[in-house]
């Protein structure tokens, strides 16, 4: 019988910026399963959202991830306003397509970034987070925030982009587009990172239809899905825009589909741009009253695929359910089948492919006994029972 | 496939399971199906009218637990939603990831945080409350007076 060894990743582990645990378990160098441990970021904003106003949910769902922070709000967007039936102005949709597109940009940078840091790459780390940096400035001088901008709500945005700053976003979106070239061109045309992304960490298409996985990696597969074109909202049937495909399913594909949709976004961008400067400057709101009761589901494409959110209103001013799915739910499942057969090093690339968000893959906490309202748990116990079970983990390896 | 030749053939094949259809827009749509039906009409809804399942969400009412599987026809931009009720005293339902893997990590969220049961999954094993609190609490259950 082959001894099988177990190789852990995480529950912290510098491969992986947040706390999770991969067991890999491995004949020699080859991956022969893989399991996953989760429940170490849990916030319990499913439940939170419910104790709490529809314009005060909109600063706990932008918290759900900290890298694409607009898509939850988006879609939660889209469904409370499908509950109202709020048509919102066309300066409201461009400005929150813009703020959408500038986010895919930043967190596809972001991930070339780390995809080359994985693979040992890591001037394209350091080019990718570098071009990164003047789109947060973008967003800086549009929302006052890098991230988390506060952008969106009930019936509009909060913040208008005034035309006299349209001059400033559009060298920001020409060096972007240059630096893509750039990347482009180190990515697509370097013979190593061929030789370590091609054919590796494949999904098939029936692999992608049997997880449900979304966006980029499902793109990427020959699955042409894209929530902004098959269930349009805000600008994106306002402006022309093409998805993005490729067939072969591997890393590479991924990384072709994430770079090629850059382009698409400064394009759309740039229409958005054009479209503001024809509508009224600070039209941005339309007045809400109240929300009726209802159902609503909303769904905005995230930098990496589908965000669903499912709101149930009972007329009040809070949701009595907010059901929230992030595109990482399926996408990171898909593990079991991209990286089992592969060495431990494609592994580690095979995981990080589908861009992995663990924070918004997780959202629950639990500290109250909900049948007789006790504490179950204080800080203090809190921090012990981590500290039990790391010890735990610990032991067995 | 339009959105109402999908709720006509669903309502068509399986006209004794399904106790209401809600077609609230061109795009959402909710039917309501007995939950012993539940395989048959979803294994319909993914396999012939190639339907991707998005999630499920679980709700606790006065009617009992109540679960929507959402699912979406992407050409369309429809999302049908198949909805199930459960009773408090004995909420079992068929598990669907015999079928599609995508419905693995909800239902046994849904088990953890509701207690509601999925009878033969294939991987029940606790996916987010290992080691993280007591057993038989259901943190999202709620209390009616």
């Amino acid at each position: 019988m082959v001894k099988k060894t177990l190789i852990p990743i995480g529950p912290y582990h510098p491969l992986q910026e947040e706390p999770e645990l991969f067991k890999l378990y491995c004949e020699g160098e080859i991956v022969k399963d893989i399991k996953w441990e989760t429940g170490y970021n849990h916030r319990g904003i499913e439940k939170l959202s419910e104790k709490k106003t529809y314009d005060q949910s909109f600063f706990l769902v932008e918290r759900i991830c900290g890298i694409c922070s607009t898509s939850h709000p988006f879609a939660f967007a889209n469904a409370i306003e499908e509950i109202g039936n709020i048509e919102i102005t066309n300066r409201a949709k461009y400005i929150r397509s813009i703020i959408g597109e500038l986010e895919r940009i930043h967190s596809h940078l972001l991930w070339v970034g780390l995809a080359g840091h994985f693979l040992g790459y890591n001037t394209v780390f350091m080019w990718a987070w570098k071009y990164r940096e003047p789109v947060l400035d973008l967003f800086e001088m549009i929302s006052g925030n890098r991230n988390s901008y506060a952008m969106f709500k009930v019936g509009g945005v909060r913040r208008d982009i005034e035309n006299n700053k349209i001059s400033q976003i559009t060298p920001v979106l020409d060096l972007v587009k240059k630096k893509t070239d750039m990347l482009v061109g180190a990515v697509m045309d370097d013979p190593v990172l061929h030789a370590r992304t091609k054919g590796v960490g494949v999904l098939t298409k029936q692999d992608i239809i049997d997880y449900a996985a979304v966006g980029p990696t499902a793109r990427a597969s020959g699955i042409d899905v894209d929530i902004r074109r098959d269930d349009p909202y805000a600008a994106y049937p306002l402006v022309n825009w093409k998805v993005i495909t490729a067939e072969k399913g591997d890393v590479f594909a991924k990384a072709e589909v994430r770079l090629l949709e850059m382009y698409e976004s400064i394009s759309i961008i740039e229409q958005c741009l054009e479209g503001l400067k024809k509508e009224k400057e600070g039209d941005i709101n339309v007045k809400v009253k109240d929300i009726p009761a209802g159902w609503g589901t909303g769904r905005a494409e995230a930098p990496r695929g589908e965000v669903f959110h499912y709101v149930l209103s009972d007329g009040s001013n809070s949701p009595a359910r907010h059901k929230i799915r992030a595109p990482s739910y399926t996408n990171i499942a898909t593990f079991k089948k991209s990286c089992i057969g592969q060495t431990i090093s494609d592994a580690t690339i095979s995981l990080a492919a589908v861009d992995p968000c663990y924070c918004c893959t997780e959202r629950m906490a639990v500290a109250y006994d909900s049948k007789t309202g006790d504490k179950i748990l204080n800080g203090n116990e809190l921090i012990a029972l981590s500290a039990k079970k790391t010890q735990n983990i610990k032991n067995q390896f | 496939m339009n959105t109402d030749e999908i709720l006509k053939n669903i309502k068509d094949k399986f006209n004794s399971d399904v106790v209401d259809v809600f077609k609230k827009t061109e795009t959402r749509a909710t039917i309501t199906i007995k939950p012993e039906s539940l395989l048959k009409i979803a294994e319909y809804v993914y396999k012939d009218l190639e339907l991707r399942f998005i999630i499920a969400t679980a709700n606790h009412t006065k009617k009992g637990f109540e679960i929507l599987y959402h699912f979406s026809k992407d050409n369309i931009g429809l999302i049908a939603n198949l909805h199930v009720i459960l009773p408090v005293e004995k909420p079992e339902i068929e598990s669907l990831s015999n079928m599609f893997s995508a419905t693995n990590w909800i239902e046994r969220e849904m088990n953890e945080l509701y207690g509601i049961v999925f009878l033969n999954h294939p991987d029940p094993g606790k996916l987010i409350s290992e080691g993280n609190w007591a057993e038989g609490v259901y943190p999202y259950r709620r209390e009616f007076k």
